[in-house]
């Protein structure tokens, strides 16, 4: 066991250094980076508010593993946020019990996945086009739920998912905690982790071996929604309040980069969730970084802007050795792709 | 009849149900004075469109578009109110910039072979980020040139005013048909997103042609930006927020298949005014909100995508019957 | 008569990828007005000689001369340059572009600094009228049929070119009067002194249209001769490796008795992929199926593991009507199937051996009933040790395994769910001696466990040698059995090579 460990400590090395010198650099800029205190039964600190304001993000980039493993991409996870805690804010204000109002919030998020996944394995639709059609009308959708105003509430047990605290540690972070091991011991301990793997990298040799594909990549989108639509739920909690404009805004490009720099390849494959969740800690990390620096927020934009570069470029190089750079060699993936049509 | 320009002469009719709807129920919408302000309300979003047309022709996708459009808004703004740089040589300045950036990332997506929407997606955190890192503010562009610009007008009959930028939109639009149709640049486009493997063993430049597309779609995003300040007299780093959204749904509801290779230019043109026609509207109703704008647009998106699929799958199914394999 | 002159020779041409020779030392003379008909089963070199001349790939060895003068082709653009075009089986043109922008792209007329496409349009209608087609060339290319791309294809090859035309299974999805169209076309432009080398694997139209042929088999050159100076069945002897003097001994294995087959499948047919055949199957038989590239032989296992759903006919088990929608009834049914395309269709590249060995396995098993690693690992090493899987570590990634072994772990897999009817398409292409002896010996093996087996082969003494009845399929149709001792090479060569309705010779 220990020896698995280690061995996954290695893979993890880059992301782990990367995350180690973000939070000395943070450190260095913010002395008190790594101080704690507890107050009103609930943990205090940078460190701890990295973890609590990344849950979203960690939440969505599990639920984007998923779909990325399986050769895909979803990029309406933000809009399904925006709709998901447009129904839960909305739910509660007309007076529906807390149960009623998860449920629903989390049945929206459901159904927008089912709909992706639909469009994605039934239809063959390219993933990008499938799901591009709910990041334009999704937001329309979470707009016509709260018709046009930011809904607020006040009801404390919606608000407990965004701010409460259960034995000190705040309630995003439980959740992305337990989010994080359901889908690890989904997928490890069942045979999906395998099947999706087996999807993403040669879907006719899976289909051929008896995968069965297109149920698969319904299930996957769904997941994905429904992750989605918890994110969701926790934001607007978080605020007390449903912006259908604002709520979730670019956090899918936030997920997709949390993957890819957990590793999992945009070319589907091999993937590993608490990578991802790793990526998404980074990215926090860089946000926060930045925040204690005294910059405006805006500025890890270019931040993770370079970041892209740098993994693009690397996967690039580890892919296909440095000449590859160097000497453009278009006509061998021209070949390549003649052989694959 | 062409099936291929199915999804176009779909387009022409919405957009003419659309128009006719709408003036059934508010004559005052038959009027120049309407479509004068359809044009000039939407002319920025037209400009990017044109570029977003060309990219989604060649297979690609470009998520940078609203980025560049603020960064070019805020770089304006700085230049000409803050360093007193004529709007002119302003002008020159984003252009070639967005130009350059533009061409960067087509470099990239060529060389390191990687998805275009990842390396868009860089350059979109890029611009923006840029945008504040040179002001968060919102900085009003004060200038005589600029006041010119803006009262420059054409007196269409029925007193419509087609504006500088309205203009410049339709240019735009007839230039970018031109570079469509009757360039070699034009069809090496269209031949990529036909298929890239054939392309290359038919001799089309690959590498320059993408490098070319991407440095077209910065290029335009850029007069965009240079419209949209135009249009706002000022410079904001949160403007244009998904513009990159409304110009790819534009380019697929005007019957461009996202796939790449099929498609018009004057499609475009067409999604850009239905767009604008059901914001119209909206306004003239009174009665809803903007939103259904998005799930309007969001539902045309859909049947356009269904019906591109549709016809693909029954052209292969076409294609099967005709040959044994 | 005298002999036209060499326009292209290619000589002592050797090409190895990853150790695997692909070509070794082979000949190649084009002469002009002369069209050279190049046959060869799948995987004996064929494209990898076209592609040496067309400069896709560089030779390992070998000279390459036009016109007697030494050249070295570095790419497509500088073969059409030299005058040597190319015409893929799938046309490598554009679908999306109108007819007369696929001939000129790239060379469009111009004026004014725009394309002049009224001008383009004309020379495109004279260019055309030349092969007496007359159609819109202001159309896009995908409304007319592939034959008339096909030839549209080859207007443009020759007009950039000019003066030698590959063409490459240019007939395979053409029917009988298309063929006989390109035919005509073929013929007047060897009329005007071009070298055309045509690659096919319909034999009645190499006789058709072709002065000289070349087989190839398995990376050599197995001959060249005139066609006129060699019937029909030699040439199969040739494409297969064995003449008929040594192709007489007959099946090794001997039917015993009725036994009793309870797969059976009625009628069952699709389309124009394959006509309707009968075939039943029990325990203990091996069913080879020979026949040339394009009888219907992949199409027929397709069928049978329901990747192509028949549009006619019945399966039934032990008397019970079962249905066969996807690989996953057929895999319910406890059927198999290694498919022909290893890469696409069979290993998960990137997935280790021990994953792709219990795939199939852990698919029919369920979501929720995982192996566990343990399990999963037990069972590689078992196969791995059972079929001789050559791997340092049954966590390496399947592609880096070599071809061979890459096969046996696709066996594996299906051996894995204990398959009561087993298809094998090409099993032993692309590997080395070693492995194929070992995979026909466990082929034998499996058939003396009680495993019903169906063997798709091109190596025909391989199918006389395991099997207990024989499938010839010609032309997309099941031609008839052979059984016990009317099984020999000589009688499947002479049903492979029997004339065929498609084109009268």
């Amino acid at each position: 066991m220990s020896r698995m460990l280690m061995a996954g400590l290695t893979r993890a090395a880059p992301q782990l250094i990367c995350l180690a010198v973000i939070l000395l650099l943070n450190w260095l800029a913010f002395p008190g980076f790594f101080d704690m205190r507890i107050q009103d039964g609930r943990i205090f600190g940078s460190v701890v508010d990295v973890l609590n304001r990344g849950a979203p993000v960690v939440i969505l980039a599990v639920g984007m593993t998923a779909v990325i493993a399986s050769k895909g991409v979803d990029l309406s996870v933000g809009a399904v946020m925006a709709m998901a805690g447009a129904v839960a804010a909305t739910m509660t204000v007309a007076g529906y019990p807390l149960l009623v109002v998860l449920l629903a919030a989390l049945g929206t998020g459901v159904l927008c996945g089912l709909w992706n996944g639909l469009l994605v394995g039934f239809f063959d639709l390219q993933p990008i086009v499938a799901t591009l059609i709910l990041m334009v009308a999704g937001r329309g959708i979470a707009q016509l739920i709260t018709e046009g105003t930011i809904v607020t509430f006040i009801d404390p047990g919606l608000i407990f998912f965004g701010t409460g605290s259960f034995f000190w540690i705040p309630m995003p972070v439980i959740l992305a905690v337990l989010v994080t091991a359901m889908a690890v011991l989904l997928v490890r301990r069942t045979a999906l982790g395998l099947l999706i793997e087996s999807l993403g990298v040669n879907r006719s040799a899976s289909s051929y071996a008896g995968v069965n594909s297109r149920l698969l990549l319904l299930l996957i989108y769904a997941f994905c929604g429904l992750c989605a639509a918890l994110a969701g739920i926790i934001v607007s909690a978080d605020i007390r309040g449903a912006d259908a404009n604002n709520a979730g805004l670019w956090l899918e490009l936030d997920a997709i980069l949390a993957v890819v720099i957990g590793g999992t390849s945009l070319l589907g494959g091999r993937f590993s969730i608490v990578m991802s969740v790793l990526g998404a800690i980074i990215i926090q990390a860089m946000n926060t970084g930045i925040l204690i620096s005294g910059f405006p927020p805006e500025y890890n934009l270019i931040l993770k802007a370079g970041v892209i570069i740098m993994i693009l470029l690397a996967q690039s190089l580890s892919r296909t050795g440095f000449l590859h750079v160097l000497r453009p060699a278009p006509t061998q993936t021209a070949e390549a792709k003649v052989k694959r049509a | 009849m062409n099936t291929r320009l199915l999804p176009f002469y779909a387009t022409l009719f919405i957009g003419v149900l659309a128009y006719l709807i709408c003036v059934i129920q508010f004559p005052g919408m038959f009027s120049t004075r309407v479509a004068g302000n359809l044009l000039t309300d939407n002319a920025f979003l037209g400009i990017a469109a044109v570029g977003m047309t060309f990219v989604i022709l060649s297979g690609g996708i470009d998520l940078s578009v609203g980025s560049v459009i603020a960064f070019t808004g805020v770089l304006l703004a700085v230049l000409i109110n803050w360093n007193g740089v004529h709007p002119l040589l302003a002008f020159a300045i984003a252009l070639t910039l967005t130009t350059l950036f533009g061409a960067a990332m087509g470099l990239i997506i060529h060389y390191l072979d990687v998805p275009a929407f990842i390396v868009t997606l860089a350059g979109m955190f890029l611009a923006r980020g840029l945008c504040f890192v040179m002001t968060t503010d919102s900085v009003p562009i004060n200038h005589e040139f600029y006041t010119m610009l803006q009262s420059l007008y054409w007196r269409m009959p029925g007193g419509g005013r087609l504006t500088f930028i309205g203009g410049l939109m339709v240019a735009t639009f007839a230039v970018g048909i031109l570079i469509a149709h009757f360039t070699k640049f034009g069809s090496y486009i269209y031949a990529i997103g036909g298929n890239r493997a054939s392309a290359e063993l038919m001799g089309v430049p690959v590498a320059r042609t993408t490098v070319g597309i991407y440095a077209l779609s910065g290029f335009l995003s850029g007069l965009a930006g240079i419209v949209f300040s135009l249009y706002t007299s000022a410079g904001y780093s949160l403007a244009a927020v998904g513009v990159e959204l409304d110009t790819i749904a534009a380019v697929v509801i005007g019957g461009t298949l996202l796939t790449g290779g099929v498609g018009l230019v004057a499609g475009t043109f067409i999604g850009v005014i239905i767009q604008g026609i059901i914001q119209t509207y909206i306004v003239f109703d009174g009665t809803l909100s903007s939103w259904w704008t998005k799930i309007v647009v969001g539902i045309l998106l859909f049947a356009f995508i269904a019906l591109q699929r549709i016809l693909v799958w029954l052209s292969t199914r076409k294609a099967s019957a005709l040959g044994a394999h | 008569m005298a002999e036209p002159p060499i326009l292209l020779s290619a000589e002592g041409i050797s090409k190895s990828f990853l150790g695997f020779r692909a070509l070794e030392s082979v000949d190649l003379h084009i002469r002009a007005g002369e069209v050279h008909a190049l046959l060869g089963e799948n995987g004996a070199g064929k494209s990898t000689l076209i592609k040496v001349l067309t400069g896709v790939h560089q030779p390992d060895s070998g000279t390459t001369r036009l016109n007697g003068e030494q050249i070295s082709v570095r790419d497509a653009q500088q073969a059409q340059k030299l005058g040597i075009g190319t015409v893929y089986q799938e046309v490598n043109l554009l679908p999306n572009l109108s007819v007369a922008e696929n001939l000129y792209i790239g060379r469009q007329p111009m004026r004014f600094c725009l394309i002049n496409r009224r001008e383009m349009e004309k020379n495109a209608r004279a260019l055309l009228a030349q092969y007496d087609i007359h159609i819109d060339v202001a159309a896009d290319l995908a409304s007319y049929s592939v034959a008339v791309q096909q030839l549209i294809a080859i207007a443009r090859a020759v007009d950039i070119s000019g003066n030698i035309l590959i063409l490459d299974e240019p007939t395979a999805s053409l029917d009988r009067h298309e063929v006989e169209v390109l035919f005509t076309v073929i013929r007047r432009l060897k009329a005007r002194g071009l070298g055309i080398v045509f690659i096919t694997h319909f034999l009645d139209q190499v006789y058709a249209v072709s002065d000289r042929v070349t087989v190839l088999r398995n990376g050599k050159l197995a001959g060249t001769s005139l066609c006129a100076d060699l019937p029909k069945l030699d040439l199969v002897s040739l494409m297969l490796g064995r003449t008929m003097a040594e192709a007489t001994h007959g099946s090794r294995r001997q039917e015993t008795g009725p036994v009793h087959r309870e797969i059976s499948f009625k009628g069952f047919g699709l389309g124009r992929s394959v006509a309707p055949f009968d075939l039943e199957i029990g325990r203990g038989e091996v069913v080879g199926v020979a026949g040339l590239l394009g009888s219907g032989r992949t199409e027929t296992a397709k069928l049978l593991f329901g990747i192509d759903i028949a549009d006619s006919g019945t399966a039934s088990i032990d008397g019970k009507p079962v249905k066969i929608g996807s690989p996953r009834d057929a895999i319910k049914l406890g059927f198999g199937l290694c498919p022909e395309d290893r890469k696409t269709d069979g290993i998960i590249g990137d997935l280790s051996v021990r994953e792709n060995i219990a795939l199939a396995l852990q698919a029919r098993r369920g979501w929720f009933n995982r192996m566990r690693q343990s399990e999963q690992r037990a069972l590689a090493d078992r196969f791995v040790k059972a079929l001789d899987i050559r791997t340092s570590d049954i966590e390496k990634p399947v592609k880096f395994l070599s071809g061979g072994n890459q096969q046996k772990v696709i066996l594996a897999r299906w051996l894995a769910t204990e398959p009561r009817f087993l298809i094998l398409d090409e099993p032993t292409r692309g590997i080395d001696v070693g492995a194929h002896a070992e995979i026909i010996q466990l082929i034998n093996r499996l058939c003396g466990d009680g495993m019903a087996l169906l063997v798709i082969s091109s190596e025909i003494e391989e199918i006389v040698a395991y099997s207990t009845r024989v499938r010839v399929l010609r032309d997309r149709e099941h031609q008839g059995e052979l059984t016990g001792a009317s099984i020999d090479t000589g009688t499947i060569m002479r049903t492979i090579a029997a004339d065929s309705a498609r084109i009268e010779a």
